[in-house]
């Protein structure tokens, strides 16, 4: 195999970050032979890994290494021949990390694919060649512009099975596309590869002359991150007051949007009481500036009462104030829904009780037709509309993703049951 | 689909999101504890820590539970620490749970790593630690790539794979009932090499066993080292040898065995540990090889 591009440890090139990405896909599309391929030609599998799986494929009468062996991990799964929930595997190009978040396919997909897509920031999302788009595909990119993974990536895999044909790869990039616009989805990328060949992952291979774009591995590296997102307004939940003594009083949180100097004008909400920031610190240090990511604790000019689950906000455009929201939620939960029934709702720090009121509009995912439905079941996709008990500052979703988004918590259980996407507020 | 330059390093982003974890523990729990052993990964955690709260002091404890057979280098070390910081250590022993009969070992010398689960349990609820803090990672080990960053313990505290809450964004969920735990893991998408990188960006002290040293080991026929101690000394027909060794990992003596290193320097370990063709796990602990499923096994009787 190829290791020679893929250098892990010490590296003189710039460090780009850690991307975050998931796989969609069942094994049938050759998504663990994929990310099997992506983790050996990193060397993120060792030899012993490696000595392991290959023990245990022999076992069971493989001929070759099961590289989806590395991707299901628990005993129970294993013994029942299916995974179940989201495991994150970690690689390094030395240039920069990532992050998988692998969510099978099965009958809990939506619930898997959801949790993993909550943190990712690209999707690859598997078509087999041979197979062209599938209700499965049409399902992924549903959910992945749902989630508002910001970079959608379409990989044609097994393209070794239809001879490298550029018309198969061009067909499902048009059927792909169609659908996409009914979705709104923009700013698809095309991949046509061969994981089990290894044609466009890491290396280019001589097979597809005549795709001119980066390899998986170059598009990987070079996608642009959520840091890098100048343009959105500040946002800060505070997660801790410190106060060590008279004289010092900081806010300490992780900045959700946007960037923040000193001597910026913030609002904190709700009280939307003004002051400017004094000071920035991050391990001791003193920094003129804290970006989207950074963990930081903030100095106000002003003496303010801010406690955990204020909002620090860019006083020039705030969020909006919230009695009641209109959201989509993803139900969770093996308990369905109570229509009318009361939820903890966790928005950035904050906390407070929730109703969940009228009817809700399910989303079928296949027709992407909307309808009434009284109870959310697991799995479901339904917008509906939450009463608070206390308001929140939120913005919606499609526009800032940290303060858009809340979850639901049973009282009585502590589960969390639904994740929320916020649409609208009143 | 062009990358502006980001801002952050991986090590930042890492950092980042692991005292944004440090926070939410420290604000939804009540009565949380930090894990420190004096091993690497609780060492970077009390960094963090510092990063976290400082100037302020740590809204928690450190807890050591102590198997007895630790290395006297890394005990020391452990205690100066948590001096330095000012922070309250405080230490529960695995011999105090045996004396009691709290536990029952088959054999003096077996491994006591999976019976640090009863003094941990017992420590919890002596002092009502709502939740627990650790140094654990998801690339260590199989079963813990899909552990939860909160993960739920129930008031066994055991912990059920298929009990688990999902995690979106970054909203946790500590919400808990009496006598049950959180555990919580802010290093948990951290590699081992990333460890090693943030030790030397950091400049972290560490204890004199991570580097090279002469070491006495008996070397076994599939090439384990195993380290020549009181506790574990050498049997008739043991090829008992004079060995540049450094540990990856400190834990229990009788089952943490050294690899051949001449890595004196934490700039040397990380070029080790950037071509080494072992897993951590793999190449350093004795007893997760007995079964591949031995990590989960010990995860649901209440282990890290």
């Amino acid at each position: 195999m190829a290791t020679a591009t893929l250098a892990s440890g010490p590296d003189t090139r710039a460090d780009l970050g850690v991307l975050r990405f998931l796989t969609c896909g069942s094994v049938d599309d050759g998504k663990s032979t994929l990310i099997g391929r992506l983790l050996y030609d990193s060397k993120a599998i060792l030899a012993d890994a490696l000595q392991a799986i290959e023990r245990t494929s022999r076992k069971r009468g493989h001929a070759e290494v099961d590289l989806s062996l590395l991707t299901d991990g628990l005993q129970a799964e294993r013994e029942q021949g299916i995974t179940i929930d989201v495991a994150y595997r970690y690689f390094s190009t030395g240039q920069r990390s990532f992050i998988i978040a692998d969510a099978p396919g099965h009958e809990q997909y939506t619930r898997n694919m959801v949790t993993a897509a909550s943190t990712a920031d690209l999707a690859l999302i598997l078509v087999d060649a041979r197979k062209g788009v599938l209700t499965q595909t049409r399902r992924h990119l549903t959910l992945a512009h749902l989630v508002g993974i910001r970079h959608l990536v379409v990989v044609v895999n097994k393209m070794d099975l239809v001879g490298y044909d550029q018309a198969v790869f061009e067909r499902i990039r048009a059927e792909v596309l169609a659908f996409a616009g009914e979705l709104g989805a923009e700013d698809l990328v095309f991949l046509p590869l061969s994981a089990l060949a290894g044609d466009l992952v890491v290396e280019r291979g001589g097979n597809l002359p005549w795709y001119g774009g980066p390899t998986l591995v170059e598009l990987l590296e070079s996608a642009a991150l959520e840091d890098g997102r100048e343009e959105l307004p500040f946002r800060l939940s505070v997660q801790w007051v410190i106060r060590p003594h008279q004289d010092f009083r900081g806010y300490a949180g992780r900045v959700a949007a946007g960037r923040v100097k000193v001597g910026d004008a913030l609002t904190v909400l709700p009280s939307d009481r003004r002051s400017r920031v004094k000071a920035i610190h991050l391990g001791g240090a003193r920094l003129d500036e804290a970006v989207a990511g950074q963990s930081v604790i903030l100095e106000l000019e002003d003496d303010l009462d801010i406690s955990r689950g204020d909002l620090l906000a860019d006083a020039g455009r705030p969020p909006l104030p919230a009695r009641s929201l209109d959201a989509d939620l993803c139900w969770l939960s093996e308990a369905p829904s109570r229509p009318g029934g009361r939820y903890l709702l966790r928005h950035g720090s904050r906390e407070t009780r929730a109703i969940l009121h009228g009817t809700a509009h399910r989303l079928d995912l296949d027709s992407l037709q909307r309808e009434p439905e009284t109870r959310l079941a697991m799995n479901d996709i339904a917008q509906l509309s939450l009463t608070l008990q206390q308001p929140l500052s939120v913005d919606p979703y499609r526009e800032i993703r940290a303060t858009g988004a809340f979850i639901l918590v049973d009282e009585t259980t502590h589960a969390t049951v639904a994740a929320g996407f916020i649409r609208g507020a009143e | 689909m062009t990358a502006a330059a980001p801002t952050l390093s991986h090590l930042d982003w890492l950092e980042a999101e692991a005292i944004h974890i440090l926070r939410e523990v420290a604000g939804q729990c009540a009565n949380p504890v930090l894990l420190f052993s004096g091993g690497k990964d609780s060492l970077v955690l009390l960094r963090l820590a510092e990063k976290a709260f400082r100037p302020g002091r740590f809204p928690f404890p450190l807890l050591h539970i102590d198997t007895g057979h630790n290395y006297e280098e890394v005990t020391a070390f452990r205690d100066r620490r948590a001096a330095e910081l000012g922070e309250r250590l405080i230490v529960r022993s695995l011999e105090d749970s045996i004396r009691q009969g709290r536990i029952a070992l088959k054999s003096p010398m077996e491994a006591r790593n999976r019976h640090q689960s009863v003094t941990l349990l017992d420590a919890i609820a002596e002092f009502g630690f709502d939740a627990c803090i650790g140094g654990a990672r998801r690339d260590e080990e199989k079963a813990r790539a899909k552990e939860r960053i909160f993960s739920f313990r129930d008031a066994f505290g055991q912990w059920d794979p298929k009990n688990q809450r999902p995690e979106l964004w970054d909203l946790y969920n500590a919400r808990i009932d009496a006598g049950e735990n959180i555990r919580a893991f802010p290093i948990s998408n951290w590699t081992e090499l990333d460890i090693w990188q943030y030790i030397e960006r950091e400049g972290l002290a560490l204890p004199s066993i991570y580097f090279a040293h002469e070491r006495e080991v008996a070397v076994r026929k599939d090439g384990a080292l195993v380290p020549v101690t009181p506790l574990t000394p050498a049997k008739p027909g043991d090829d008992v040898q004079r060995l540049s060794v450094r540990f990856r990992t400190v834990g229990d003596i009788t089952c943490t065995a050294p690899v051949r290193s001449t890595a004196r320097t934490v700039a040397e370990i990380l070029l080790e540990t950037a071509t080494t063709e072992l897993t951590e796990r793999g190449a350093t602990r004795l007893d997760d090889q007995t079964s591949e499923a031995s990590m989960e096994q010990r995860k649901k009787e209440g282990y890290f």
